[in-house]
């Protein structure tokens, strides 16, 4: 028999959404120079949340302006000093975190579980750690008086709109850097609040900037001649394009793109732990996740026995109103993105894989996706071999850990990669032959401010997180 | 030997996948000496000799990248001994090259022989240096480990034909990728007598490819080539290191950029780490 869960909303009253935001430059909120303005939306909802400032060049140029301005004093510090700005950063957003969630829920869609249990921790987390950094950076392996680059012009996603701020902001302050950063346009609010963080820890002006605006925003941003470093997390298309724009320029690059990664289970696996594995590595952030275990291989062996216990939980996901604290799987982030998991998981339909899905009621306004499994699936397919950045799980099978691995490394993606199996030896050589940057065994989806983290091909180069996140803003 | 004895001139080939061939185009062009007097003909290498060199390389990549870094550091220090032995004629070809007296060459040579040995130490090194155990906040074991890149396309530079070429040569090959060489232009001939070397060498056919001729010509090739992981656009002017590099993000290849070079200098580690990539594993903590 199902249970009934009674709603169990987190309170909305912790955080106080002002009707509109300017951009954040030199120490102060302004509007746009041009006075443009766009919405934000909650996608659970579809309710007006705010209206931020679109930036434009002129706006670009005075954000870059600002940061270079302040680059001089913040790269002068010693080490110690930015330290403590980015210690106090780290402790304000703990006392802040519940209202911090709350935002992001409303903003992204995501689940206030994970917001509040996942993204927040990591947040503070990840200051935290870079934080004791910004005075050791002689200890770091890239010689004895490593120097900042400069000017960081940072470009992040809206799945993990305040994590990715995070992972921009926290290693290029601590390295000296100053940045100006250009969040999502369907999830500016959290990197707003952040600016007021800054305010309240001190921060000297100037040495982080926020841009709110679209894709052309973010392309002025990374081809300002004035920037010395470009950091992206996003889509591979978009990635490319930054990488031609940057070619010639001597900008250092780095990139964190996207994913197609193949959750392994072999036949000893633990069941009921890979299933949770497989859920969490695909239905985790509805899917927005560029490490997502989108593409399951089964050993054929145990197919049936695995389907039939993932479609099981599958069962026991509840979709709906990301603030519920017993929601597992919130909004999808935009129409757009919404239209984008529509039309490829009719793709699989149509080129022959069997859709699943489990019967599940979703609300009537915002956007929503079940959690899809579609078995049947080829190599060739789309769904196998395109990023759909949903709740979408393509299922495959193989007999031979050399299969497995020639169809996970069958793919331009090398991000991440799972493996389920009790065997030690086999892991090893399983991790040893994936091309991908982070592989998890019998876990998924884990992330901490120690551990490096990026892809292989084109998924991007560079890595943030641990002693390797500082190299992207050092010149060395 | 009698004096008026007719010398026997060698045919310098490209060094494909372990093999000696000529360039499919047929074509070869001049080398000269600093004075303009004829050296060799040296093949010309095209497109399609660059498209062989990267399936060589790409074949290659599995072994080379698996072998232990035991076995790759004993191969590189092979080089250095077979190098060490046909010293007399590498100071010649350097010197006739690139227009230095017989001292300064052998200097050159020494030095390119001891760059082979550095790094021959370095294999089983670089990982203990880039590589961490991260102190995850959780109970899991969490390792970050480095891996080759792929196959790498090198320009090599195009003033020091052959020091420089082993300088921007050994560190892609030490750390487990495979590579097609583009040699100087103007005097590949030490670079195309390396081939033999390390044909002797015990080096695996396909790790390293050799291939004469313009960087301009070849290297948009190397750059567009979606099997090619990596570029090191040490040997481009300016102006085509930007194009290469604009052609390079198709599929996202790492790019080490030109920049200022003492091939004197002891090199660190910069090379080896370019075209390193870092793996992170993840596994439970249990009993």
């Amino acid at each position: 028999m199902a249970f009934e869960y009674a709603p169990a909303p987190e309170s909305r009253s912790v955080v106080d959404i002002a009707p509109s935001y300017g951009l954040f430059i030199d120490g102060e909120f302004r509007p746009a120079e041009d006075g443009k303005v766009f919405k934000t939306v909650s996608p659970s909802s579809e309710e007006v949340l705010s209206e931020v400032a679109q930036a434009g060049q002129s706006d670009v140029d005075a954000a870059v302006r600002a940061a270079r301005k302040a680059f001089e004093k913040w790269s002068a510090l010693p080490g110690s000093e930015r330290a403590k700005y980015l210690f106090r950063i780290a402790r304000i957003i703990q006392e802040r975190s519940r209202e911090l969630a709350v935002l992001e829920s409303l903003d992204n869609g995501k689940p206030i579980r994970e917001s509040r249990d996942a993204d927040l921790p990591l947040v503070a987390a990840h200051f935290f750690y870079y934080a004791g950094w910004a005075d050791k950076l002689g200890h770091a392996g890239f010689g004895a008086d490593p120097k900042p680059l400069g000017v960081a012009g940072q470009v992040i996603p809206w799945n993990f709109p305040l994590l990715m701020l995070a992972w921009k902001i926290a290693p290029a302050l601590a390295c000296g850097n100053t940045v100006v950063l250009k969040p999502a346009e369907t999830t500016p609010l959290s990197a707003l609040f952040f600016a007021d963080i800054c305010r309240q820890a001190g921060l000297p002006k100037g040495v982080v900037n926020i841009l709110t605006g679209d894709g052309s925003t973010g392309a002025a941003l990374v081809a300002h001649p004035d920037v010395n470093k470009v950091a992206f997390t996003g889509s591979t298309e978009v990635g490319k394009a930054i990488a031609r724009t940057v070619a010639g320029t001597g900008k250092k690059l780095t990139l964190e793109l996207g994913g197609k990664a193949a959750n392994i289970v072999f036949e000893d696996a633990p069941i009921d732990q890979a299933v949770e594995g497989i859920v969490n590595g695909i239905f985790f952030n509805q899917g927005h996740v560029c490490c997502a275990g989108s593409r399951l291989l089964v050993q054929e062996s145990v197919q049936d026995e695995l389907l039939e216990a993932l479609k099981r939980r599958m069962s026991t996901l509840r979709v709906g109103d990301p603030l519920d604290k017993n929601t597992d799987i919130g909004a999808i982030n935009s129409a757009e993105q919404l239209a984008r998991i529509k039309s490829l998981a009719d793709s699989g339909e149509a080129e022959g894989a069997q859709r699943w899905a489990p019967a599940c009621e979703l609300p009537s306004t915002g956007y929503w996706f079940a959690p899809t499994l579609f078995t049947g699936v080829s190599q060739a397919h789309r769904i196998a071999r395109e990023e759909i950045f949903g709740p979408v799980l393509s299922v495959l099978t193989f007999r031979t850990p050399a299969e497995a691995v020639e169809k996970a490394n069958n793919t331009p993606y090398g991000l991440s990669a799972g493996i389920w199996t009790e065997k030690g030896s086999r892991i090893l050589w399983m991790a040893d032959k994936l091309r991908a940057g982070v592989v998890w065994a019998n876990t998924f989806n884990k992330f901490d401010p120690t551990s490096p983290f990026g892809g292989y091909k084109e998924s991007g180069f560079g890595r943030e997180g641990g002693r390797h996140g500082l190299e992207a803003y050092l010149n060395v | 030997m009698s004096e008026s004895r007719l010398g026997v001139l060698k045919t310098y080939k490209l060094f494909v996948g372990g093999k000696f061939p000529r360039s499919e185009s047929g074509r070869v062009y001049e080398v000269t000496d600093a004075k303009g007097n004829w050296l060799a003909n040296a093949p010309l290498a095209s497109r399609k000799d660059a498209r062989d060199a990267v399936v060589a390389a790409r074949k290659a990549f599995g072994g080379w990248s698996g072998a232990t870094a035991y076995n790759r550091g004993q191969i590189l220090y092979r080089i250095a001994e077979m190098l060490e032995g046909r010293r007399e004629q590498f100071v010649r070809e350097v010197a006739e090259g690139e227009g230095l007296s017989k001292s300064k060459a052998a200097a050159v040579v020494d030095a390119a022989v001891d760059r082979w040995v550095w790094y021959a130490g370095w294999t089983d090194k670089i990982g203990q240096i880039a590589g961490a155990a991260n102190p995850v906040a959780g109970p899991y074991f969490n390792l970050s480990t480095t891996e080759p890149t792929g196959v790498v396309a090198v320009l090599a530079p195009q003033d020091s034909s052959f020091l420089g070429l082993v300088s921007v040569l050994a560190p892609v090959i030490a750390t487990g990728n495979t590579a097609v060489v583009v040699t100087s232009q103007k005097s590949p001939l030490p670079a195309l007598s390396l081939g033999e070397v390390l044909a002797t060498s015990d080096l695996p056919g396909g790790v390293v490819n050799v291939l004469s001729g313009k960087a301009a010509e070849i290297g948009p090739h190397l750059a567009a080539h979606s099997d090619v992981n990596a570029i090191d656009l040490t040997g481009a002017d300016a102006e085509l290191a930007t194009a290469l590099e604009t052609a390079a993000a198709e599929n996202l290849k790492r790019v080490l950029r030109p920049r200022d070079e003492d091939w004197s200098a002891e090199p660190g580690t910069d090379r080896l780490l370019a075209f390193l990539e870092t793996k992170t594993v993840w596994h439970p903590i249990g009993v």
